[in-house]
């Protein structure tokens, strides 16, 4: 370490989070996740493995589900996120809600956010998914409670409902 | 013990010129960071040595796939989704498209790249097995040009690549020479998303009247790097599958893999199981697989 080519870490990013035009000066290293929790106050975003395994942080980039702890801040420079608090105006994600209850898919509830958003990823690019392309679609999300299967019907569920309509 | 984000620097020139120009004007210092299936995962453990990276997700110029009239040029920074979504991998390289489909869930789908899979040297990565029996070449490219490799030789040993420090993989080239192949892929696991293989073979093969006239095996998680099964396939090839085949094919694939026992098999099993595959291919074959799937 030389010390005389010393750069701040830091950096300006400016983003859309849930419809917000967002800037921030954070460290361009920092997490997503930790932005939305920390910064921004969104902890509807859990963590759970925090090493992508686990789809808890799941949030939809640019309209594609990711897992937010992998996402260093400065490449969600410019992109649009939507969490799970900024579904809360969205009808069909409402319709995902009233299914997840219905079906008893929730239970502790930290798996819960992410499996919403990655059924409504899930839905928005098949609106009638096969029970099997539910469970690929659900796949990187970990729940231990339920055992996947209430979870899974919830979804089939607004899959018909949304075929009836 | 977590990372501390004030520790590392990363930046994002937005070009490929710009990224090779930083490369170049320090080798070995920068780390290229693109979908950050791995990389992030490293950093959060605070297991990643490089304090400076360099952001290549998104670069434009890696982000193509290009049907040329004799081969495919895949991007390096496509991701396992882009090749999902694409028709002319779909149709031609069918064992390319399974591969994606089983590398982690969705969201590291969308976010993990086939270059990134090849220069973090997984022998235990899914899509590299299908690498290796396509033939596949890279392009290297520098500020100082480009250079075509094989990507046979690409992995010397294990996690360790031909890549110089100031290279990137700009794309990754597969002839359209199999569509008359049977494909098959194969992986064994705990369960098919977000679970690394215990062993995963992709294999070609094509045969004329009961007869082998070719045919070709590579395996992932059964070396330091991912192996093709070449004098496995010498053994078999211009021979009729038969019982005496199979049970042939079997020795031939367990002796020569170089399991190790870790956390997710031993090599014993992996070993057995690679001798049960070849077998399981060559009967699909012979059942009539005289084209590509």
């Amino acid at each position: 370490m030389t010390g005389s080519s010393q750069r701040s870490t830091e950096c300006k990013i400016s983003f859309n989070v849930n419809g917000h035009a967002t800037s921030l000066q954070i460290h361009a290293m920092e997490r997503l996740l930790d932005v939305l929790r920390h910064e921004l106050g969104l902890t509807g975003t859990k963590e759970g493995c925090g090493e992508g395994e686990c789809g808890s942080c799941s949030v939809l980039m640019d309209g594609l589900l990711v897992n937010s702890c992998l996402i260093p801040a400065l490449q969600a420079n410019g992109a649009s996120i939507v969490t799970i608090e900024g579904l809360t105006a969205d009808s069909s994600a409402k319709g995902l809600q009233q299914a997840f209850l219905k079906c008893g898919a929730a239970q502790c509830g930290i798996c819960t956010p992410g499996m919403i958003l990655a059924a409504f990823h899930l839905l928005s690019k098949k609106p009638q998914p096969s029970v099997d392309e539910i469970r690929e679609g659900l796949a990187g999300n970990l729940c231990r409670c339920t055992g996947y299967m209430q979870i899974v019907e919830a979804v089939a569920e607004v899959a018909r409902s949304g075929a009836a309509r | 013990m977590r990372a501390q984000p004030a520790e590392y620097e990363l930046v994002a020139p937005g070009s490929l010129p710009a990224v090779l120009a930083l490369l170049a004007a320090a080798p070995g210092r920068w780390l290229p960071i693109a979908g950050g299936t791995d990389v992030m995962v490293q950093y959060s453990a605070g297991k990643l040595p490089a304090r400076k990276l360099v952001s290549i997700w998104n670069l434009p110029e890696l982000r193509r796939i290009e049907n040329l009239a004799d081969e495919i040029q895949i991007g390096a920074g496509c991701t396992y989704t882009d090749l999902r979504e694409c028709e002319v991998i779909n149709r031609e390289f069918g064992l390319l498209s399974a591969a994606a489909g089983w590398t982690g869930g969705i969201a590291n789908q969308n976010r993990g790249t086939i270059g990134g899979n090849i220069v973090n040297g997984s022998p235990a990565a899914d899509s590299l097995p299908a690498l290796l029996v396509y033939e596949a070449e890279l392009l290297l490219v520098s500020v100082k040009g480009e250079r075509r490799v094989h990507y046979s030789s690409f992995h010397t040993d294990y996690r360790k690549t031909q890549l110089a420090p100031d290279e990137l993989i700009r794309a990754i080239c597969v002839k359209k020479r199999f569509s008359e192949y049977y494909a098959h892929a194969r992986k064994v696991g705990a369960r098919n998303a977000q679970a690394i293989s215990k062993i995963c073979l992709a294999a070609l093969g094509r045969i004329a009247k009961g007869v082998v006239e070719d045919i070709r095996l590579a395996m992932g998680s059964v070396a330091t790097v991912p192996l093709r099964l070449s004098a496995t396939e010498s053994v078999l090839k211009g021979k009729r599958i038969d019982r005496a085949l199979l049970r042939l094919a079997r020795a031939a694939a367990a002796a020569e893999v170089r399991p190790i026992d870790d956390i997710r098999s031993t090599a014993r099993y992996r070993a057995g199981v690679t001798g049960n595959l070849v077998a399981e291919f060559l009967e699909r074959l012979s059942a009539g697989g005289t084209k590509s799937e």
